[in-house]
């Protein structure tokens, strides 16, 4: 086995089994830990300048790829005439910059107040380097790489769709310039630090407040209906 | 009809000494943790003032509680459903530690450690968050007892519409006036915090109607936090979770009332059962703002109508409950006798802890430097009771603290009290009651059982009349799941790892 194969191969399944199973215990045993860990109670001016473009400049990329993987034939179909392509392009490209300047921010914001380093742990240190590294290596294919959307479908696709069927071709990446292999690589960083890290926030993006009703009201005893079970049956049932 | 309980206290305010217990009780028991230091779940404002945090009661800025829009539907003045997801990476409507205060303490170590020289040694005051040296410039009672301050009590939101010759008579120096506010959450019946927590962490105990945080629920996204419009609800930076006033429930399960006023030192507070319909929270919450009041106190059900109690054992509250509904001393100030009110209902969550308005002296003027009662000389006996408009805390800011900006109710409340008092001193000091004493009484809408019964209730009640303690009877709740007497063994808050902040 190549250490093409062990890095594209075999680290993609176990940094994912990784995060899905710690993900599951961390979310049981100690839902307490699981939190956004918002410090804007502490500081509010720059994490304003920070936190939206990351936020709002990442979801969005991250829907881009998303869409390139689910339906390559549609980018191809858009990329079609080169006004289209080049519109997509600097649309992903600003994102990316509008990230970039958000997580610099960020970084700025966590080192640099006092009152933010009293809450940092040193995995907020690594969470942000890691996802640095992805936002500087994305910037640096777009425009070192040009077109990434164009050849993206025909090139990587192939790779990631061989790994969500479990016949994982390292060998498409092989060949594929350094750069490109950080940005994956970081992204399998990002997979294995999620668990461990307040990044397990993201799963918890409360769609459910678009349809539960305003007010929420929980008993502690259900109040007696016609199917009543009286309690003492009811430790009979727990019992058995 | 659909009875649900709620547990209700009551501040009596013209009791309230301002003497703070009731705030360092719960902070040593609940708040006295990193991270939560800032929080004052139990806190005394002076009024006129801006209280805690600074200006809560500003929605335009601080954005809390319900509006009703054109429609006459009840929407959160904080977001729309879509908007609270798309604000959770940045709340703007989030108040900043600037507008609570930076949690300080002293450095006393220095006191002994410091080395050997030729000055004393000082404690200097130092951030208990960064550990680093700060100016205090303000607290959680920075403006305590600075009524008149035009600092303070000027940027009073209740001032507003306070017109301008009852403003001069407030500020005027010699004249400076204030009254004491202690607040706790209001356990409310339409709590916007539950509306406005997008994780659905926030909900409301059907069987006494305390409103909780569940922390392994809560992701931080603190919109409870700007949803509350008391700023009842706070945001603990160290673990990152929102915590609040939980009413003490661990003591009202135990039989003992929370600690804020097991502690009073005026015993001015009640604790009791109120009987609501839980049906007719939505209506009453959206009528217009000068019904609002009242919709809200017709929720309040009798726990004497037999159609009630029936409605009541339907819900599965006991007999225990009930009986405790009936002796509360909540329904008897709010109900029976209409003297108190919740804190600013036009927020429209239905606020459930309710308000005794203060009475306070008639105004004066000094005349040739001898202090001079505005009054007609035959009716100083009486004082004011026909003149509740010349009293130091303006009917008008009492009605834009308690009743919407309408001085009716709060007129007739404090005719009450001075009735009663009134009737009191003739009783006591004069030995007999005439005709015109009863006729005063009768105009204030009083007999003399319940001049009497009032009078009790508000000078020598005892611990067992001021908190009416149903009995929660949790050996029952608990029994389905867990073996009564091994869980007695284990009771606890839950929490089997300690509560510390998550990477």
């Amino acid at each position: 086995m190549t250490s093409n194969d062990f890095l594209f191969g075999v680290v993609p399944y176990a940094v994912a089994t990784l995060a899905v199973i710690v993900t599951i215990i961390r979310w049981r045993s100690a839902p307490f830990t699981v939190s956004s860990l918002s410090s804007q109670l502490l500081e509010s001016r720059k994490l304003y300048w920070g936190t939206v473009p990351f936020h709002w400049g990442l979801s969005l990329i991250l829907i881009g790829h998303l869409g390139a993987l689910l339906v390559p034939r549609g980018f191809e179909l858009w990329n079609g005439a080169p006004v289209r392509l080049y519109l997509l392009e600097m649309t992903g490209l600003a994102l990316a910059l509008w990230a970039a300047f958000g997580i610099t921010m960020l970084f700025i914001r966590r080192h640099g107040d006092a009152r933010i380093r009293r809450v940092s742990t040193p995995m907020d240190t690594i969470v942000l380097v890691i996802i640095g590294t992805q936002i500087v290596t994305g910037i640096w294919i777009a425009v070192g790489y040009r077109w990434g959307s164009y050849w993206g479908t025909g090139v990587f696709v192939p790779y990631v769709r061989s790994l969500f069927t479990f016949r994982p071709e390292p060998d498409y990446v092989a060949p594929l310039p350094i750069v490109l292999k950080l940005h994956v690589l970081s992204f399998f960083a990002f997979l294995a630090v999620f668990p461990f890290t307040r990044l397990v926030h993201i799963i918890t993006l409360p769609l459910q407040y678009l349809f539960r009703p305003w007010q929420k009201v929980i008993a502690n005893r259900e109040p007696p209906s016609p199917g009543y079970v009286s309690n003492h049956r009811r430790i009979r049932q727990y019992r058995r | 009809m659909k009875v649900r309980a709620q547990m209700s206290m009551l501040f009596h305010l013209d009791k309230c000494i301002g003497c703070h217990t009731c705030s360092v009780a719960c902070k040593n028991l609940w708040t006295d943790r990193d991270g939560a230091e800032y929080m004052w779940w139990n806190n005394v404002e002076t009024r006129p003032g801006t209280g805690y945090p600074t200006g809560w009661e500003d929605q335009d800025h601080y954005r809390g509680g319900w509006h009703r829009d054109a429609k006459g539907r009840l929407k959160l003045v904080l977001h729309s459903r879509g908007g609270g997801i798309a604000k959770a990476f940045y709340n703007p409507a989030l108040p900043e530690l600037e507008d609570y205060y930076d949690p300080f303490t002293f450095q006393y170590g220095n006191l002994f450690g410091a080395p050997a020289g030729q000055q004393q040694p000082t404690a200097i005051p130092i951030s208990k968050i960064t550990g680093r040296p700060v100016e205090i410039s303000t607290g959680p009672n920075w403006d305590d007892d600075l009524g008149g301050s035009d600092i303070y009590a000027a940027n009073d939101p209740s001032m507003d519409g306070v017109d301008d010759a009852v403003r001069a008579q407030m500020e005027e120096i010699e004249r400076v006036v204030f009254n004491y506010l202690p607040r706790i959450c209001n356990h409310c019946l339409n709590p916007a915090c539950v509306a406005a927590c997008p994780s659905g962490a926030i909900y409301k105990r059907s069987e006494d109607g305390v409103v909780l945080v569940n922390e392994d629920k809560c992701r931080g996204w603190r919109m409870c936090v700007s949803g509350c419009p008391y700023k009842k609800v706070y945001y603990n930076w160290d673990t990152g979770k929102s915590e609040k006033c939980i009413l003490c429930f661990p003591r009202l399960e135990t039989g003992q009332a929370p600690a804020c006023a097991h502690s009073c030192v005026g015993r001015i507070r009640y604790m009791g059962v109120l009987l609501y319909d839980a049906d007719r929270i939505a209506s009453s919450a959206s009528e217009p703002d000068d019904r609002v009041l009242d919709a809200q106190l017709d929720m309040i059900l009798d726990p004497f109508d037999p159609k009630v109690i029936t409605a009541a054992k339907l819900e599965g509250i006991d007999d225990g409950w009930l009986d405790a509904a009936r002796r509360s001393p909540i329904y008897r100030f709010v109900k029976d006798w209409g003297m108190a009110f919740p804190l600013h209902p036009e927020y429209r969550t239905e606020a459930m802890m309710f308000y005794v308005p203060p009475l306070s002296p008639i105004m004066s003027t000094i005349e040739d430097s001898l202090v001079k009662l505005d009054l007609p000389e035959e009716r100083r006996d009486f004082e004011l009771l026909d003149e509740l408009d010349k009293a130091r805390l303006p009917l008008e800011y009492l009605a834009n603290l308690f009743t919407v900006g309408d001085t009716e109710p709060i007129r007739v409340a404090l005719r009450k009290m001075l009735a009663v008092r009134t009737y009191k001193r003739r009783q006591s000091v004069d030995g007999t009651i005439d005709a015109t004493t009863i006729e005063m009484l009768a105009e204030a809408g009083l007999t003399e059982a319940t001049a009497e019964a009032i009078y009790r209730m508000t000078t020598t009640p005892t611990m067992d009349d001021r908190f009416v303690l149903p009995p929660y009877h949790r050996e029952m709740s608990i029994e389905a799941i867990n073996d009564p007497l091994s869980a007695k063994g284990e009771a606890g808050f839950g929490y089997r790892r300690e509560p510390k902040r998550g990477a």
